[in-house]
């Protein structure tokens, strides 16, 4: 097939009508399963004022320098996490977060937690290269 | 391309030098960040890691935006044979994004984050950076004079303003509390706004070297040719719908992952194409090597390759849950922002001076002497990011696992490595990007 103006047109646009109702639809329909899990905390808020994001990871996405922070609710505790956001470590500042902040941290950290597993180990690998959990 | 006119010298000139001004920042800043892995809590208390590392992105970014930029507008001129639509848009557009970046560079140095990842800054900002990018388009529109048998890079470069605008449009649909809310839906669009992205300004970079490489080589047929049509629906499609392998292993609908890897495998087709022309490239190679331009873009075809290849595999589910989360995405990145975007956008900027300024022959030596100094130590910076990123695939994946910091302790060897190859990256980099500047501002202008 040579691409004569027209089917360049009609190319692009197929494309980008499929790549509008695609969007929409991904919009309109934001994972359902999770709506439960709607998030009522500001703490995302404080994790993006802070920006937490350039060290650690909430599914496998983020900085490199810390963990990944997605189960460490369910993992470690809260008491475990507040000691962290209170004093810091070697390389983790003081953020000198306020009560509240740290309670709408710790809010936000629960909610993540209850939308599934970031662990690599809980995938299993299908026979055409998918993954499911 | 004939020689530029005083008053468009001056245009491409400020576009080109704050975009190497931005380049030289963003490898200082991200130096500063490779220090701080191998030495943990270096400048903590001033400058810490959370504020280095969106410095070092933002500034890196920024420096392939303006560069972006100021190459469509020149190479704009040369398409259309025409004078820009409105210098007074170009120079405002460059003004707003000075000033956003000065006040970016601010918030982050005073620690008022706000947005999210590589746009970490408070959204204020973004408003400007969109209203910048609107005068652009306006620019770009009105100074062709007609849509009808453009060559294949103009599409690009118009694929790429477009496509910006509406992801860094969406990447922000956060501020709505409906999507910001859930959480996890929240994730999907933030990465399905980010991987579009990136292919809007490939778009750009990829319009501009190909447009380089047919000015090289003298063949004015290529971009008119159905295979560059077909490359180029080929990197559309998957600007549009490959974003999902960002986020495989989030709980989203099945789909997601679906759709993204059988578009991904299309790439399979644009890897191909590399390795079938790989003769004519060295053929082609051979020809033009003296020319520094020339250097620089065969040095970012390597790099597409091998950057390419890496994605490909990172693309399939199975690979991809163990490389997810590690080092070996840094390392995709890192050959994708330096060894293919940077290499492109230094070549068009040297092709510029080659052009225009009389005196780059002075430069010849220490130029050449630069590219083989970064294309190395990039090798090596890559190399040893990925080791660095199996060694936390098989942490993440044991059944009995270490400590986090114990895990890092094990990795600082590919730390020392990757520092060293990234400064030695950096002196490579500074051996071109110092001659370019200093030639920009005393460019004795060729008649």
């Amino acid at each position: 097939m040579g691409f004569n103006e027209k089917n360049k047109i009609l190319t692009a646009g197929i494309l980008l009508l499929t790549f509008t109702v695609y969007s929409f639809h991904l919009y309109s329909s934001l994972p359902r399963q999770n709506l439960a899990k709607a998030d009522d905390s500001n703490g995302k808020l404080v994790w993006q004022e802070k920006n937490c994001i350039s060290c650690h990871q909430i599914y496998g996405l983020g900085g490199y320098l810390g963990p990944d922070l997605t189960n460490v609710y369910s993992t470690k505790g809260p008491e475990y996490i507040k000691a962290f956001l209170k004093k810091g470590t070697v390389v983790m500042p003081n953020f000198k977060l306020s009560d509240k902040e740290i309670q709408e941290l710790l809010g936000y950290l629960k909610n993540i937690d209850q939308t599934g597993k970031a662990d690599p180990r809980t995938f299993t690998i299908s026979y055409n290269g998918t993954i499911k959990q | 391309m004939g020689p530029l006119s005083n008053k468009e010298h001056k245009l491409f000139k400020a576009y080109l030098l704050t975009a190497l001004m931005l380049l030289v920042l963003g490898l200082s800043w991200g130096i500063i960040g490779s220090l701080q892995y191998i030495s943990p809590g270096l400048l903590k208390q001033h400058f810490s890691f959370e504020k280095i590392r969106p410095l070092h992105v933002s500034s890196v970014l920024f420096w392939i935006i303006i560069a972006s930029v100021g190459m469509v507008l020149t190479y704009l001129r040369s398409v259309t044979g025409k004078k820009l639509y409105s210098f007074k848009l170009a120079y405002i557009h460059l003004l707003v994004f000075i000033i956003s970046t000065l006040g970016i560079y601010f918030a982050y140095i005073s620690g008022n984050f706000g947005g999210r990842e590589y746009w970490e800054f408070p959204p204020f900002f973004a408003v400007l950076i969109i209203a910048g990018w609107i005068l652009f388009l306006i620019n770009f529109i009105s100074s062709l004079s007609s849509f009808r048998n453009q060559p294949v890079y103009i599409w690009m470069w118009m694929t790429g303003i477009i496509f910006f605008l509406f992801t860094y449009l969406e990447s922000y649909l956060w501020v709505i509390p409906y999507f910001r809310k859930n959480l996890i839906g929240d994730i999907l669009i933030q990465w399905k706004s980010n991987g579009s992205m990136v292919g809007s300004w490939n778009m750009l970079i990829y319009g501009s070297s190909i447009f380089l490489m047919e000015k090289i080589s003298g063949n004015k047929e290529t971009s008119q040719s159905s295979i560059a049509f077909i490359l180029y629906f080929t990197g559309l499609f998957n600007l549009m719908f490959n974003w999902g392998h960002h986020i495989y292993t989030l709980p989203t609908a099945p789909y997601v992952q679906y759709i993204s890897y059988a578009v991904s495998m299309t790439e399979l087709f644009i890897i191909g194409r590399i390795i079938f022309n790989w003769k004519k490239t060295l053929d082609t190679a051979q020809k033009n090597l003296h020319i520094l331009s020339y250097r620089l873009l065969l040095s970012a075809d390597i790099w597409v390759f091998l950057t390419l290849a890496l994605a490909i595999l990172m693309s399939i589910p199975g690979i991809n849950v163990y490389t997810h989360g590690t080092h070996i995405t840094v390392a995709h990145t890192m050959g994708a922002t330096i060894g293919i975007n940077s290499f492109i956008l230094l070549a068009t900027i040297t092709d510029n001076s080659e052009d225009n300024c009389s005196n780059l022959l002075h430069y010849h030596k220490i130029i050449n002497k630069g590219i083989w100094i970064s294309n190395i130590s990039l090798l090596v910076f890559w190399c040893s990011l990925i080791g660095a990123g199996i060694k936390k695939a098989i942490w993440q994946t044991a059944e009995v696992q270490n400590s986090f910091s114990m895990m890092m302790q094990e990795l600082k060897p590919y730390f020392i490595v990757f520092m060293a190859a990234g400064i030695s990256l950096a002196i490579g980099l500074f051996c071109i990007i110092f001659p370019l500047m200093k030639m920009k501002i005393s460019c004795i202008f060729k008649k």
